[in-house]
């Protein structure tokens, strides 16, 4: 048969034989044969745990990304509720950023535990063929000559030499796509060494800008905060700080510069 | 026949369906090489849902060596035209 499907079945009957070749000594196929499928066995075991490690790895970014998100966030609305609108924007402007990122992971998490799923399906799938061998090997030796048994074995060979080459297609391709992630993480991290994330980054033990800012505004603030906590508690809800927070934001002159400049001036007037 | 779909399950079909998976198989061949995203997609889906629905699941515990062999079913365009004219997907 032409076409894809033709190309597909020559592609695999070469690697299929490239995987049984080695077995062509008569005396030693038999148990040769299933040795080397057990062997096989361990190594799709061990791709499978290749993808998991690169799960986790994306996972942890995640985490990390997701304590930036609700850090950025609160300082963008403290901000806001002190009436400094423009290290409102950079705070938000990086969280939007880290917001990009984590949607990105999110989805190279969800197709890495596809392929994990896959990987494990058609290790079981690996598994029962070769227990089948197994079984299967022993009653051919016990009712075959051992010329017949020999021919008869080398088909059973070659149907899970099939499965095998099927396996080992699912597990490059699955090295293929953890590998493109392995990549984009890295390229993430590049990015947050050269400075690209710095501030959001730098939040975990150091201080930036914006925490050494929004600490000074902080405890002008305290009375303010508690004020509202008060509120909240007496019972207008926990909203109620995020409304006083926009209102304040509102009140503040629109569009007075943006970004890491606006975030400088502020700096000025801060210490001034 | 025995029919493999990559990275699923093995599947027996009359003999008879030849042609018609010949012809559903062209279909794919010609989406592809068109560089027709859409046309592929759709053909790839109805070639290996027509292997689905007339064949019958070759047991676990069953050792049979395929006839034909059809590639996973997110086979992408692009994989169709390179990875498939050479050795491409198979690992060494």
């Amino acid at each position: 048969m032409p076409g894809l499907t033709g190309r597909m079945s020559t592609v695999v009957k070469a690697k299929v034989s490239k995987l049984l070749d080695r077995a062509e000594d008569p005396a030693e196929t038999l148990d040769y044969s299933y040795q080397r499928q057990v062997e096989q066995l361990q190594n799709v075991k061990k791709g499978i745990a290749d993808v998991v490690t690169a799960k986790k790895r994306l996972q942890l970014q995640e985490t990390t990304l997701q304590q930036q998100l609700v850090k950025l966030d609160t300082q963008a609305r403290q901000a806001l509720s002190s009436g400094q609108e423009d290290l409102a924007r950079t705070a938000l402007e990086r969280k939007n950023i880290a917001q990009t990122e984590l949607q990105s992971l999110d989805t190279q998490v969800v197709e890495l535990e596809e392929q994990q799923q896959k990987l494990t399906d058609s290790e079981q799938k690996l598994r029962a063929k070769i227990e089948a061998f197994r079984t299967k090997k022993e009653v051919i030796k016990a009712q075959y000559s051992a010329a017949e048994a020999q021919v008869r074995i080398s088909e059973a060979a070659t149907g899970v030499g099939e499965q095998m080459a099927d396996v080992g297609l699912a597990m490059q391709r699955a090295v293929d796509k953890t590998e493109n992630m392995k990549a984009r993480a890295d390229a993430v991290q590049e990015l947050e060494a050269a400075g690209t994330f710095e501030d959001i980054t730098a939040l975990g033990p150091g201080e930036d800008d914006i925490d050494r800012q929004l600490k000074s505004l902080s405890s002008k603030s305290a009375v303010d905060d508690d004020l509202a906590k008060m509120k909240g508690e007496v019972g207008q809800g926990a909203s109620g700080a995020g409304q006083i927070g926009s209102g304040a934001g509102a009140d503040a002159a629109p569009g007075s510069g943006q970004g890491a400049a606006a975030t400088g001036d502020q700096s000025k007037e801060q210490s001034a | 026949m025995i029919v493999r779909i990559s990275g699923e399950d093995q599947y027996r079909l009359d003999d008879g369906l030849h042609d018609r998976l010949n012809q559903l198989d062209k279909a794919v061949i010609t989406a592809a090489h068109d560089g027709d995203e859409t046309g592929f997609r759709a053909a790839f889906d109805e070639l290996l849902g027509f292997v689905r629905a007339n064949g019958t699941l070759v047991g676990e515990d069953e050792i049979e060596t395929s006839d034909l062999i059809l590639p996973p079913a997110d086979l992408s365009l692009a994989e169709a035209g390179t990875e498939f004219t050479g050795e491409g997907l198979i690992p060494d």
